[in-house]
């Protein structure tokens, strides 16, 4: 019995000396990833494990323009239906089978037909792949799609093996097989994901780490003990509040990037019979009620500061950004003098909110605010289920409710405020919009898709189906040891020249 | 081995053993000391709205979790409200889902276990497999399904609270009453043919009395906490009307930056326990048939 | 007494459907959508079609009930809607996690909460009594989240003696697994050594003044030997009882502290798969939890038979 033991602690011992030799980076995440298969995949997690392990057909900068990874190349037909894509030669997959035009075409059906694929909407515009070189695709679309290369620097775009994908179908997901730096060893549900380097990698010489483990540990201040304590070497979202600590932490390192999405307050407009109510009816008491608050106060009370105060789809940062609205300023004259013209002197509003601390917090800021403007707004607290329930359902008059953010600018605002758009819980519909939204859709030209969206601000911006409040940052607190690390604006964690000094 | 609990005799219970238990009772410092902390604390909850404090919704932005100090003596939470005031508001929400709600599982648990324990058989089965059924049944998922069907307020947050800590009451008076039932004086009793409920009344009841006791003073605390993850799903007290429970839940998440914030909700609750658990000790040596 | 067991163990059956009807009744009562929290963001209508009719959720509730059931009979537990990974599966990864944990609660809060609720009968009304009640209390009244943090950063953070969170199987390395578990179990422990320790004083306290261990100090017999030998050993019944609810309660998963320790056992997994109406998840917990407070129960029963044999004919 003491022998065993002794043997144990030795053993322990050993392998404690041997992990600090091989280069093991640990990372904390705040949640668990779903189901490791890009095609099937819904979780923002899932997609940092997914940097690490699937390469992608393109990738972007941290200023958003798409780069290659896979493709090296690519163009674009006159009408904007054909995609033609150059391959990256000598690539090849966990498994040893190459990457090569076939693969991608397999890829594309995959996403497109799998009956579990969660990529569907993201590739619907793709008609055909077709191999037009051992290491050429040309893909056919049913109508210019501009957010098609986008896409494919998501998951829409990260290749499986074909042969691994074909021999596991959808199960494909526990021991998936891709062709990213990182190889897949083994998961344990709520505790790890473990990675190895992939020594056949097309750019082994950009990886420094022999090992990637990622373990989920939900509570903010615990993941931030573990990298003080040394168990981890970086966590990603480290909590606003702890940033001030973090930063004056010489032992640590600190990166940011302002993200892709937004977080707003959803009014119900057209959306059943509750969005039949004045708050829905009336365009004026949205006004007062967004004038009613300080966005940048707001960042200051609940996220010291650290976050983005915003008032568009796109964060101020970005390019897509209308510079012609900027932040509103808090106007609780303006905002009394716009119910009043509504014929209010107090309005009651209800909107509910996530239970979440955090969530929770901001509303009652904003509640707070709401309130010095005539606006008695009745907090609901709900489960994430239940309130997602209800906002499809319509049985709703506000809803405070984020979006994770897209690439391409059309994934923020397009399936929000069409007519038709699959997750306009609003059911806001304007056909001028509509029209616009859609005509930014088909152009490949930044200036030209930029003038639709700043024409459908114009409208939007009056009409506030959504209440834009502010944009999250991605925050990331670093072990002093590392160095390399690159914020991206998508929230992922590309290790790409990352390394222990 | 055979005399264990005999004492309950005729002769007591012509001498009025309420007024014997009070004046022990009152003898009792301890139970005095919790029976002032308790009845503090229900003193300030009904006092809330004539005390002269801050309006515990009111938010002040240049004073965001600022430690305590002259101004504010307990503090400012998360968006600037004053702790005390909060402290003082949210006793009323806490001490009912603290009280009521194990009154609730008292008045039902305590009367099912007798029941149960005392008639044995099917109807023992029947109960206690349905306890087994509510234990077993996450509270979370009741908690949500009243929040839906109910909507959120302090009453329905109880009921729930309430049911959930039931099936320990009916189980703990089940084995009390499985014990005391073989004794001789039970027997006797029912062989001279009093009617049962008679002899429940008389001679088992007093014997669930102490563990029953113990166990509700403890609920307490449990259900003061339970109360906060309800307002969460949406059924207890809605933001931003405070709970000692709430406060807690969200000091959680400024345990480094404002530890203040947990102090007071847990100090609060902490001494309420044990007020009430002072009160229940002096309350079981008043009541105890063998105390002289 | 085996008759007796064997007669509980073929009642537990139909416990077991009462608490399977229980629960899927009252899981398909609870608002929300499976399919729409599980389809990703976008809510892509062919997805939706697609998960509500790859696990029956346009089925009528009686069928769904009748297929689970018809599977579980086979030994099928079904698939996890929100990991895809078999129910069984998932159990079987974390019904030995939290077995451990409770475990070690448990030891924990029978080493400090019964000692405590004995000395502090023995010592009724002295300092001895006092403090021990005001530490039980505190335990009670401190949130595990505060202790849980607390100790993270004293033990882990400012000195380094164990790891700040995390599982390791006994298994694979139990050195590294105990020390995993050290904190959370205390954590834990600490909460339900006030209920053990209030628990036991009062029995006690009942219990030292019948006649017979007055009797037995008459005699002489030594006061140690009297307190463990009688006095404690009737005490134990309402102690006997709690500790199969405890119990029970840490097998059915203590979400909060697994949380903060990241342990990967059934407290996460289920508030996981309520919120994300995972059915077949919470149907399979429950019915492992269920059975679990049965067997708790059963014990319970059983041992107020050894403790006290009179009881024999009430069983």
């Amino acid at each position: 019995m003491r022998k065993e033991f002794l043997a144990a602690l030795l053993l322990s011992a050993t392998t404690l000396v041997s992990t600090a030799h091989a280069a093991d980076l640990r990372i904390g995440l705040q949640d668990d990833a779903d189901v490791l298969d890009p095609d099937q995949s819904r979780t923002f997690v899932g997609r940092i494990v997914y940097t690490s392990l699937c390469d992608k057909l393109v990738d972007i900068t941290p200023d958003l323009e798409i780069i290659p990874q896979l493709a090296t190349g690519w163009s674009w037909s006159d009408d904007g239906r054909v995609l033609t894509m150059d391959l990256r030669e000598g690539v090849t997959f966990h498994d040893g089978t190459p990457f090569n035009a076939e693969a991608v075409k397999a890829n594309i059906e995959r996403s497109k037909n799998l009956p579990e694929s969660r990529r569907k909407s993201e590739v619907k515009s793709i008609e055909s792949v077709e191999v037009s070189g051992p290491l050429q695709v040309r893909i056919n679309l049913a109508a210019p799609d501009a957010t098609l290369l986008a896409q494919f620097a998501d998951r829409a775009g990260m290749m499986v093996s074909p042969a691994a994908a074909e021999a596991a179908g959808a199960d494909f997901g526990a021991n998936p097989v891709c062709s990213g730096p990182f190889k897949f060893v083994e998961r344990v549900q709520q505790d790890r994901i473990v990675l190895s380097k992939f020594d056949g990698y097309w750019n082994a010489g950009a990886i420094h780490f022999d090992t990637v483990t990622f373990l989920p540990i939900p509570d903010t201040t615990v993941r931030l003990a573990n990298l003080r304590s040394g168990d981890i070497d970086m966590l990603e979202r480290l909590a606003a509040t702890d940033v001030a600590s973090v930063k004056g932490d010489a032992n640590l390192g600190y990166a940011e990037a302002v993200s892709l999405g937004y977080q707003g307050i959803t009014v119900n407009i057209g959306n059943g019979e509750k969005g039949d109510n004045p708050f829905g009816n009336d365009a004026r008491l949205r006004q007062a009620f967004s004038l009613s608050l300080d966005r940048d106060a707001i960042n200051q009370v609940v996220f010291e500061g650290a976050f983005a105060p915003g008032n568009q789809p796109f964060p101020p940062t970005s390019p897509w950004y209308d510079k012609d609205h900027p932040v509103p300023a808090r106007d609780v004259e303006k905002a009394k003098a716009l119910l009043k013209e509504a014929g209010y002197d107090s309005f009651d509003v209800e909107v509910q909110v996530a239970n979440n601390p955090v969530q929770t917090q901001m509303m009652q800021v904003v509640q707070a605010m709401a309130a010095e403007a005539g606006f008695n707004v009745k907090l609901k607290s709900m489960e994430f289920a239940s309130l997602l329930a209800d906002q499809s359902a319509g049985n709703y008059q506000a809803s405070q409710v984020g979006w994770s953010g897209r690439v391409d600018p059309d994934g923020n605002i397009h399936q929000f405020m069409t007519c038709k758009g699959g997750i306009n819980d609003s059911k806001y519909c304007n056909p001028e919009v509509d029209a616009l939204l859609d005509a930014a859709r088909t152009s490949n030209e930044l200036a030209t898709r930029k003038a639709k969206y700043d024409e459908a601000r114009d409208i939007l911006n009056n009409d506030l189906p959504i209440i834009y409040l502010y944009h999250p940052t991605w925050i990331w607190a670093l072990s002093g040891k590392l160095e390399g690390f690159t914020p991206y604006p998508d929230g992922m964690i590309r290790l790409e020249n990352v390394k222990f000094n | 081995m055979s005399a264990v609990i005999s004492t309950v005799e005729p002769a007591e219970e012509t001498v009025r053993p309420e007024s014997r238990a009070w004046k022990k009772l009152k003898a009792s410092k301890s139970a005095l000391l919790g029976f002032a902390i308790v009845a503090f604390f229900i003193g300030i909850a009904v006092a809330a709205p004539i005390l002269p404090i801050a309006d515990p919704a009111a938010t002040s932005w240049s004073v965001v979790r600022k430690a305590p100090s002259a101004v504010h003596w307990l503090g400012t939470d998360e968006i600037g409200r004053d702790i005390l005031s909060r402290m003082i508001w949210g006793a009323q929400a806490s001490l009912m889902a603290g009280v009521v709600s194990v009154l609730i599982a008292v008045l039902v648990g305590v009367p099912f276990g007798l029941i149960s324990g005392y008639f044995g058989g099917w109807i023992d089965q029947v109960i206690s497999r349905i306890t087994d059924a509510l234990l077993a049944t996450p509270f979370l998922i009741l908690a949500i399904a009243l929040a839906a069907f109910l909507g959120p307020s302090l009453t329905n947050a109880m009921i729930a609270i309430g049911l959930s800590a039931m099936p320990i009451f009916v189980r703990l008076t089940r084995g009390q009453v499985l014990s005391v039932k073989t004794e001789d004086y039970v027997e006797g009793a029912r062989a001279v043919g009093l009617a049962h409920f008679a002899i429940m009344a008389r001679y088992i009841l007093p014997n669930v009395f102490a563990p029953v006791l113990v166990q509700a003073t403890l609920t307490v605390a449990t259900a003061i906490i339970a109360e906060a993850s309800l307002s969460f799903l949406g059924l207890g007290q809605q933001p931003p009307a405070p709970s000692w429970g709430s406060m807690l839940n969200v000091a959680k998440n400024f345990m480094t930056q404002a530890p203040w914030m947990a102090w007071w909700p847990g100090a609060a609750i902490f001494l309420v326990v044990l007020g009430f658990n002072l009160l229940g000790d002096g309350l079981r040596d008043a009541l105890d048939p063998r105390e002289t | 007494m085996l008759s007796y067991i064997a007669r509980r163990l073929v009642i537990a059956v139909p416990t077991l459907i009462l608490v399977s009807v229980f629960v899927f009744v009252l899981q398909k009562l609870l608002p929300g959508d499976p399919a729409l929290v599980l389809a990703g963001e976008e809510r892509d209508p062919e997805v939706l079609e697609f998960i509500r009719e790859k696990y029956r959720l346009n089925d009528p509730v009686i069928y769904q009930y009748f297929h689970w059931m018809k599977a579980m009979l086979q030994g099928d537990l079904g698939i996890s809607l929100r990991t895809q990974q078999p129910v069984a599966t998932l159990i079987a990864d974390k019904l030995p996690v939290t077995i451990q944990l409770a475990i070690m609660a448990m030891v924990i809060a029978f080493a400090i909460g019964i000692p405590a609720g004995i000395l502090s009968a023995v010592h009724k009304g002295t300092a001895v009594d006092y403090i021990a009640n005001f530490i039980a209390l505190s335990g009670l009244s401190i949130p595990n989240f505060w202790l849980g943090i607390m100790l993270i950063l004293l033990v882990s953070v400012q000195l380094g003696w164990l790891p700040a969170s995390g599982y390791e199987s006994p298994f694979t390395d139990p050195v590294k697994s105990l020390q995993t578990m050290i904190m959370p179990g205390f954590v834990l422990g600490t909460a339900l050594a006030a209920t053990l320790m209030r628990h036991t004083r009062s029995a006690m306290l009942g219990v030292m003044k019948a006649d017979y261990i007055r009797t037995a100090r008459a005699k002489g017999v030594l006061e140690n030997a009297v307190i463990i030998k009688h006095a404690f050993r009737n005490a134990l019944l309402p102690i006997v009882t709690l500790s199969a609810l405890l119990f029970g309660e840490l097998l059915a998963g203590a979400v909060l502290t697994e949380q903060i320790f990241t342990i990967p056992g059934f407290g996460k997994l289920i508030v996981d798969a309520v919120f994300t109406r995972d059915y077949a998840v919470v149907q399979g917990i429950v019915m492992c939890t269920a059975a679990g407070f049965i067997l708790m129960n059963l014990i319970a029963d059983v041992l107020y038979f050894l403790l006290n044999p009179r009881m024999r004919s009430s069983l």
